[in-house]
């Protein structure tokens, strides 16, 4: 269990959250071109890294605003938090 | 060659106090080259290498463990068995793992304690009952063994259940699987080593996997913590670590890796004979053999390899386990841990050929692959034998993902994922 540090209310238990997986996976622009190797790789093909990922949450139980998290999925150590629409600060 | 255990060896043995055993399997370095290896000593990936040897003939294989073996998901499930899943390729995957359980001890000659005690499932509220009936029906024409079962008939099967009316989760039937059951999760994977080992199978503990060598679309081996192995087929059986392996070789797959989570009780006299699962408000229970109560709880939402998991999650089991079992209140809890589970987007396993020539991946059992060890093994070992997948493991394929062919198991399968 962790405290999650929300960019809107402060710092809040993690039970008040919703994990929204993987972050920056960025919508087709033109989904009526994509093929069907494309759209598995948008719907289903995640990184599902072991170590520091990019992921988007929601404070489900407070504000109910997203916001993304740069976190170590190996010890659950949270390392960044910023808000949905910023720029991810580490490419 | 191995002795056989039998009543005689037991108490040929007790006359030198047990200091004499033979080794159940070798602790060999790893060769330079093997037929195939597989990566993952767990009760797949060791009963992959049985079948391997037992039914295709390859004798000149192994298996690498990072840890030691039966160490990851096999010693941390709840140990459930069952076949009453919805569709008819998941029945049939399922059910053929089952049928192999039921002689398995034989096989093996090593008591894998499977226990054909019943498995049964509860519903809540009118949705589950129709989905359960719904259940029932599909696996009966499947051939499978499944009864829905009324409130009274729940309580006859399993008197310690809390069917009053007014509890927040009502007990409105169930449905019961009287083949299925429980077996002892560490015994599976020694006993699948114990026979793999003696068909000339080199199982490698403590060898970690650092990287997968590819040779343009085709593996070449192995880089591993005890040096570089060749071998032109590589079956991946990581598990939660799947994804990890599939980024070595450079394949993406649609996996999320999380927490699930068990714990079990101080022991106690026998109070509960069977194994019963409640889908809606997530808590499973059976009694082991020492007398504890053995409890399965629900997997976090986020992605983890820590092999922890949040508290809420126990807290919200725990919960249900007391409206349900109210008997139970005073009980303590000995143990807790968790196990990473990698679960597909559909809640079915990818047992498959990928894209790269020469690497198989048996993934994707999310929180239920404890059941389907016998089979899972017995497939891949087809698959990867014969470079195609036998017809019982077909439509798990990895290219399901692209055609659109998803096995949805979620909630269908008799359980929340």
């Amino acid at each position: 269990m962790f405290i999650i540090n929300c960019p809107f209310c402060g710092e809040r238990d993690q039970s008040e959250f919703k994990a929204g997986g993987e972050a920056h996976i960025e919508r087709p622009k033109q989904p009526t071109e994509l093929n069907d190797e494309e759209w598995a790789e948008y719907l289903f093909m995640r990184k599902n890294i072991k170590g520091i990922q990019f992921e988007r949450w929601n404070h489900a139980h407070g504000c109910r605003k997203w916001f993304n998290m740069l976190r170590d999925t190996s010890n659950d150590e949270i390392k960044l938090i910023y808000k949905m629409g910023e720029k991810s600060p580490i490419e | 060659m191995k002795n056989k255990y039998s009543i005689f060896s037991l108490i040929k043995n007790a006359f030198s106090y047990h200091e004499n055993w033979q080794k159940a399997w070798k602790d060999p370095a790893p060769k330079k080259e093997y037929d195939a290896v597989i990566v993952g000593g767990g009760g797949h990936g060791l009963a992959t290498a049985y079948y391997l040897a037992k039914k295709h003939n390859m004798i000149n294989i192994a298996v690498v463990e990072k840890n030691w073996i039966g160490g990851g998901n096999t010693g941390r499930n709840t140990t459930i068995i069952r076949s009453n899943y919805l569709w008819d390729a998941s029945a049939g995957l399922y059910d053929h793992a089952l049928k192999i359980w039921e002689g398995l001890s034989q096989e093996l000659n090593y008591n894998i304690m499977f226990s054909q005690r019943g498995v049964m499932n509860l519903a809540h509220n009118l949705q589950d009952v129709r989905d359960l009936k719904r259940r029932t029906h599909a696996n009966r024409l499947n051939g499978i063994d499944a009864y829905y079962l009324s409130t009274e008939e729940v309580k006859k099967f399993c008197p310690i259940i809390n069917t009053s009316s007014n509890i927040r989760y009502p007990v409105l039937g169930g449905t019961l699987q009287k083949r299925a059951g429980t077996a002892r999760h560490d015994a599976v994977a020694w006993g699948y080593a114990r026979g793999a080992d003696e068909m000339g199978v080199d199982i490698i503990q403590n060898c970690e996997v650092k990287g997968i060598k590819r040779n343009g679309d085709e593996v070449e081996g192995l880089e591993t913590t005890k040096g570089f192995i060749k071998t032109k087929k590589i079956g991946v059986v990581a598990a939660g670590h799947s994804s990890v392996l599939a980024n070595m070789a450079g394949l993406r797959l649609p996996l999320e890796s999380k927490p699930l989570q068990a714990l079990v009780s101080e022991p106690v006299k026998p109070i509960i004979d069977t194994v019963v699962m409640s889908n809606a408000v997530h808590a499973y229970v059976s009694q082991s053999d020492k007398g504890e109560l053995v409890i399965g709880a629900g997997t976090d939402d986020y992605i983890s390899y820590s092999q922890k998991g949040s508290h809420q999650i126990v807290e919200g089991t725990l919960n249900a386990i007391l409206e349900l079992y109210p008997i139970f209140s005073r009980m303590r809890m000995l143990r807790q841990w968790g196990g990473i589970v990698d679960i597909c987007p559909d809640a079915s396993p990818i047992l498959s050929k990928t894209s790269i020539k020469g690497l198989y991946f048996n993934c994707g059992w999310g929180t239920g692959g404890f059941k389907a060890t016998p089979g899972s093994g017995d497939l891949f070992a087809h698959t990867i034998a014969n470079d195609e997948p036998h017809k019982l493991n077909a439509a798990f394929n990895l290219n399901r993902f692209v055609s659109g062919d998803l096995v949805d198991e979620h909630g269908a399968a008799a359980v929340a994922h």
